[in-house]
């Protein structure tokens, strides 16, 4: 093998241009793929040349050929050296580089082309080094699933039974005699009881393909009210097949345990969809709840209410730009940025187009579309016509897993708390502020409010400017989900209008209600209608609810609900 | 009333589903409409026990009222009595949640919305003038008069010469006759609210629902306006609302008070305002 | 606003609000029938008087567009009805043609099936749908031009105005249907050509279409159906039925109180309008050769409103001048500088509703009141 990795090293020193380089790159190591193979043969006669210390081994890993550093990880996990998980961890993430002057192995991380270095035996920081001068220690699909089950036995010995559970359950995806040997081993020293639970799920999973009926039987008994995908997925054959298995007991069990299963995945398939109806909604409730003030409280029309989103959704990428090494403090950071940005947005808005218009509800729509056209081509001329993309700080991208069935996606989980939040605040500064108090009283009762001192004009850019500052809030919500684009807001506006007035014009409760309402009702029809036909279906049924009750399901009493 | 009533149930479905096809027969369907309405007992409007109510706030209480044929009836009351709200009632703007509305012994108010209750001869003046600003004065009334106003007759309609006259003789009746082709928005506030009684006349109407004629005119429009009304009760019934007394003095033979929904005293106007009720109430607002 | 007409009410009629504006509306009609075949067909090609065929088609659109605009501003200017979907119309009168033009293809598509157009061969549709039957013949395809659009705003609008939304709420869903027709058009399942629309027209009553005299007639039907439209409208408004129209506009519960039936006016005025919209797009489609789910976008409803808002509301003729205008605007600059066109675009509806609320005949009227 050790050709062969020369050979790369120098076409990639001979090669000038990348492109050719990437070609040939991909040439040899289709090559060094078919020599493994050939290797693969004639290295099984030498196994016995194995060094049997950690430091021995360590040498002779970067000369090794594949199927030899198969034998020097599973002779690794015998000897359990200490820091030998480290070794491992670092080999399957591709951060274990030999050094090719003296061969030398060092754990590795990589910055500009900079190597700092870390010695595998103490785990002592080694220096820096230049990354042409290193080589990978590679390794393939095979090697991988070995690496894993074998840092898996090293986690076995981990004091958190957290730990000791992941590794489990990554060991017995792919049992062999080994690992059973292992994990029946483990089983007599596990203390906790949930580790107990799934050494025995494992070992039960291993009894499987016994030749022992009973044993058979005893295992399937075992694995009932076991819902993991790997449990379903090895029950499945002996329930569904009649060869699968020649005992009847045995599939009759495994049956009643595959239909147990089929049972929760049901329920946690409609707890799916609804969660992904609440997340679509908690999108619709961020994105309409600005313009539940504007429209619902002002009685203006902002069509640009679309764009101050997309002004926060811009605010948020600005915001990676200007922190490029840290998306989380960036995200943070663009919420209130965004508020601002938008908010100034709108205040500015109302101050130049709309307070000349109140009263003309029709009028606003239109001037407010105009300022919509303008912010497009504004933001098209600034940052470029194409797409976006802000990334995801780590704590928001993810899966958050509830049980073997239920896992929930971190960012929708955060957007729909977030939207739950700023609902929350929201709610708190009408009605405990006084800048909240005198929002309700100028929609009330302008006249009134006037004679009692309050300065309406003020209030009501104030109230433009806050709604506005939501959208911009929601726009940064939104950069966590879609690529962020000049036409980001228009696609909303329709959308945002039918849920404040389908939630009835003024109430914020409404506009809550019928934005999650609207997003379950969404997902529930998709897997029958189809994406497309449950949104007309849902804009339909809109329509037809707005002509039975033009006032929402929440409707408002007074004077301002009258005026339109 | 029971015997009214079920008179009034046939009637009322005859007003429901014949009516509208006679009226394509005979193509001067409401006037026709307005002599079949039977009042022959001598009493034009039957409210009784008409309740309504707003997010748990009674505007009317089980308000029982009657109104003769050919009476001029005030009403008064305070602020919140439910006054706007019994017209609202009567117009077919608010559907009261319990109790009966009679029209005459035969029509059925419940069962008729606005344009057929304006079209079977009920007629009613706003509190704010209401008057079309953008046509002239003479268009406004012309909008006014009886007659089919099914869209398809209105595409050709023509002005016959009766109807002319019809026109000019309710101009020179509320004063308007010189400004017959100014713009109605540029009317002074007392001229639209004659311009707007005029427009009632011309629906010919047998009962009219007056709100606050007086509101905001000049004595002498305000004496003009009381002779105009008494001028029409007699032929037509008058109910008018309004809070100026010395107004209602000079117009009212009966008047009715009503108090949080409800007719709290009923008699002439020195009776009412000997009422030790009605001092309680006034004087507690 | 009312002060604007009532100091223009009286010189300004006798320019403009009187039959002038009407005759002088007419008039240009009637020059661009005479002129334009004449520079297009007669004058030969390398005088500086001829007139591109490219031009002829061009104003043939602008006409259709003046149609659609003549129609929004009879629900708008006369009667207060702000439809935000009138594109949907406009949209379903143009497949309806498209739909004829398509058939008369025939065999002449790229994969040469006599029946199925392209694109449901391209899907692998073996058989037609029963509602594209009957397409091939003009005389069964032309009332679909009408009754689409009639049928949609009939069904909607009885819903709407029976139940009385009014206002920002009708504008609302209004935008709102035309939505969901975007999104119901963009399914190929829907047998309309999917996300491409229909398109490679051949030929119009065996006419071809790539020919100078065949765009010609197009432009000279579309100035027809303008003048007959234009005229159909002046009709409605002149009458006392155009009164009460303006009555509702103006105090809705007050022509209710004195016994009209409000919805059934809106009602009639809506299906009017709305087929008004067909015609235009029926004869928008032949000429720029293409129909596609686009066209239903809410956004070109609104522009259709700025068109009318520009022209100057409640006169007929502005609505059509402010769609030739607008329109002419976009050509020019989405050829001369394609990035300033939104600013161009959005600071006229902020300008004209801010500024100019009775659009350039109201300015031009009060122009001229002022100076006499």
């Amino acid at each position: 093998m050790k050709p062969c990795v020369g050979r790369i090293a120098n076409a990639g020193r001979m090669a000038g241009s990348p492109v050719l380089k990437i070609m040939l790159l991909l040439l040899l190591s289709l090559s060094c793929f078919f020599n493994a193979h050939a290797d693969a043969g004639a290295a099984s006669d030498s196994d016995t040349v194995l060094p049997t210390d950690y430091p021995g081994l360590l040498a002779a890993l970067p000369q090794a050929d594949f199927s030899t550093r198969q034998q020097i990880v599973a002779r690794l996990v015998e000897l359990k050296p200490p820091h030998g998980r480290e070794l491992l961890a670092a080999w399957l993430d591709n951060k274990l580089q030999s050094r090719q002057s003296d061969g030398k192995l060092f754990l590795v991380e990589t910055q500009d082309d900079v190597l700092s270095l870390t010695d595998p035996l103490t785990l002592q920081a080694a220096g820096t080094g230049k990354s042409e001068d290193f080589e990978q220690v590679r390794n393939n699909n095979a090697l991988r699933k070995t690496l894993k089950v074998a840092i898996a036995e090293y986690d076995l010995a981990d004091p958190a039974p957290r730990v000791r559970i992941a590794a489990v359950k990554q060991m017995r995806r792919d049992l062999d005699e080994d690992t059973v040997a292992a994990l029946r081993q483990h089983l007599i020293v596990e203390k906790d009881r949930g580790v107990q639970h799934q050494v025995e799920v494992a070992l039960a999973l291993g009894d499987l393909s016994d030749a022992d009926a009973a044993k058979r039987l005893a295992a399937v008994k075992a694995l009932e009210g076991e819902t993991a995908p790997d449990v379903y997925n090895a029950l499945l054959p002996l329930a569904r097949d009649t060869s699968a298995d020649p005992d009847t007991a045995v599939r009759t069990a495994a049956l009643a345990a595959v239909q147990h299963i089929e049972t929760w995945r049901g329920f946690y398939e409609a707890l799916e969809t609804l969660f992904f109806g609440l997340s679509l909604g908690s999108v619709l409730v961020l994105a309409s709840i600005g313009l539940a003030i504007t429209f619902g409280v002002m009685g203006v029309i902002n069509m640009a209410h679309g764009e101050l989103m997309m002004l926060g959704a811009y605010t948020a990428y600005v915001m990676q730009l200007l922190l490029p090494h840290n998306t989380g403090a960036a995200v943070l950071l663009a919420i209130p940025a965004a508020f601002a940005v938008s908010g100034l947005a709108g205040i500015a808005i109302e101050r130049s187009v709309v307070r000349f218009l109140y009263g003309r509800p029709l009028e606003t729509l239109l001037a407010t579309f105009g300022v919509s056209l303008v912010l497009q081509q504004l933001v098209r001329s600034v940052f470029s016509p194409l797409n976006r993309s802000v990334a995801s700080p780590s704590w928001m991208s993810g899966l958050w897993q509830i049980n073997d069935l239920f896992s929930l996606t971190c960012n929708r989980v955060y957007i729909l708390g977030f939207s739950l939040l700023v609902f929350a605040l929201l709610r708190l500064v009408l009605n405990r502020t006084s800048l909240g108090l005198k929002v309700r009283a100028v929609a009330q009762n302008r006249g009134m409010a006037k004679a009692m001192g309050v300065r309406t004009e003020r209030i009501d850019a104030l109230t433009f400017g806050l709604g506005s500052g939501i959208a911009g809030v929601a726009g940064v919500a939104l950069s966590q989900l879609t690529n962020v684009g000049p036409n980001l807001g228009q696609s909303y506006i329709i959308d945002t209008f039918m849920v404040v007035v389908f939630g009835g014009v003024g109430s914020l409760w409404g506009t809550l209600i019928s934005g999650m309402g609207l997003g379950v009702v969404n997902k529930l029809l998709e897997p029958y209608a189809g994406a497309v036909m449950a949104k007309i279906l849902v804009l339909l049924f809109l329509i037809l609810f707005i002509q039975r009750k033009p006032r929402g399901l929440f409707p408002q009493k007074g004077r301002a609900a009258e005026g339109m | 009333m029971s015997q009214t009533g079920k008179q009034g149930v046939a009637g009322g479905l005859y007003n429901r589903i014949a009516q509208p096809y006679l009226g394509l027969l005979r193509h001067r369907g409401s006037a026709l409409r307005q002599e079949e309405l039977d009042a022959s007992h001598g009493t034009i409007l039957y409210l009784e026990d008409i309740t309504v109510s707003f997010d748990g706030f009674r505007a009317l209480d089980a308000l029982t009222l009657y109104v003769d044929v050919g009476e001029l009836r005030c009403i008064i009351g305070p602020n919140g009595a439910g006054k706007t709200t019994m017209m609202d009632v009567i117009t077919g703007k608010t559907r009261p949640d319990a109790g009966s509305a009679w029209f005459g012994q035969n029509i059925d108010l419940l069962a008729l919305d606005e344009p057929r209750i304006a079209q079977a001869g009920i007629g009613r003046k706003f509190q704010r003038p209401t008057v079309f600003e953008n046509h002239s004065v003479f268009e406004n009334l012309e909008l006014s008069m009886a007659g089919d106003k099914s869209p398809w007759k209105l595409l050709t309609a023509k002005l016959s010469g009766e109807q002319r006259d019809e026109i000019g003789h309710t101009l020179e009746l509320v004063g308007l006759l010189e400004r017959s082709s100014a713009r109605a928005g540029s009317l002074s506030h007392g001229q639209k609210q004659w311009l707007e009684i005029g427009m009632l006349l011309m629906q010919r109407p047998r009962l009219l629902l007056v709100d606050e004629p007086v509101a905001g005119m000049t004595p002498q429009e305000t004496e003009r306006t009381a002779e105009l009304l008494l001028s029409l009760a007699g032929e037509r019934s008058v109910v008018v609302v309004e809070h100026d007394m010395d107004f209602v003095r000079s117009i009212a033979r009966i008047v009715t008070v009503l108090h949080e929904g409800r007719v709290l005293a009923e008699g002439t106007i020195d009776q009412v305002q000997a009422d030790p009720k009605v001092v309680e109430v006034y004087l507690g607002e | 606003m009312n002060l604007v007409q009532t100091r223009a009410a009286i010189p300004g009629r006798l320019l403009f609000g009187g039959d002038v504006g009407h005759r002088v509306f007419y008039g240009v009609l009637l020059a661009l029938a005479v002129l334009v075949p004449l520079l297009n067909l007669a004058v030969p090609e390398g005088s500086a008087l001829h007139l591109s065929t490219y031009t002829v088609t061009l104003m043939g659109k602008y006409l259709s567009y003046a149609l659609l605009a003549i129609a929004v501003d009879l629900v708008w200017g006369y009667c207060g009805i702000l439809s935000l979907g009138h594109t949907a119309f406009f949209a379903l009168g143009g497949y309806a043609m498209g739909m004829y033009l398509m058939r008369q293809i025939g065999a002449r598509g790229v994969y040469a099936d006599p029946l199925l157009p392209d694109f449901m061969v391209f899907l692998n549709w073996k058989e037609l749908p029963w509602y594209w039957h009957g397409f091939n013949h003009f005389a069964l395809a032309m009332p679909l031009v009408v009754l689409a659009p009639g049928l949609l705003a009939l069904v909607f609008g009885w819903f709407a105005f029976r139940s009385r939304v009014t206002g920002v709420y009708l504008s609302i869903i209004t935008q709102a249907l035309t939505y969901a027709l975007l999104l119901a058009f963009f399914r190929n399942e829907m047998g309309f050509g999917g996300n491409n629309g229909l398109t490679d027209f051949k030929e119009l009553l065996g006419f071809d279409l790539h020919h100078d005299a065949t765009r010609v007639g197009l432009f000279l039907a579309t100035v027809a159906a303008l003048a007959l439209g234009y005229a159909a409208c002046r009709t409605i408004t002149a009458s006392r039925f155009g009164r009460v129209v303006l009555a509702i506009r103006d105090a809705e519960s007050r022509t209710r109180f004195i016994g009209y039936r409000v919805e059934s006016y809106k009602l009639w005025l809506f299906v009017f309008s709305a087929v008004l919209a067909g015609v235009a797009g029926a004869l928008y489609v032949p000429q720029v050769g293409i129909i596609n789910p686009s066209e239903f976008a809410p956004i070109n409803s609104i522009e259709v409103v700025i068109w009318v808002a520009v022209g100057g509301r409640n006169t007929l003729y502005g609505a059509a001048l402010g769609a030739v205008l607008v329109n002419f605007a976009k050509t020019w600059f989405t050829a001369a500088m394609p990035e300033v066109w939104l600013y161009a675009l959005g600071l006229l509806f902020i300008v004209v509703t801010v500024f100019l609320p009775q659009g350039i005949v109201g300015f031009l009227r009060q122009r001229l009141g002022a100076a006499s």
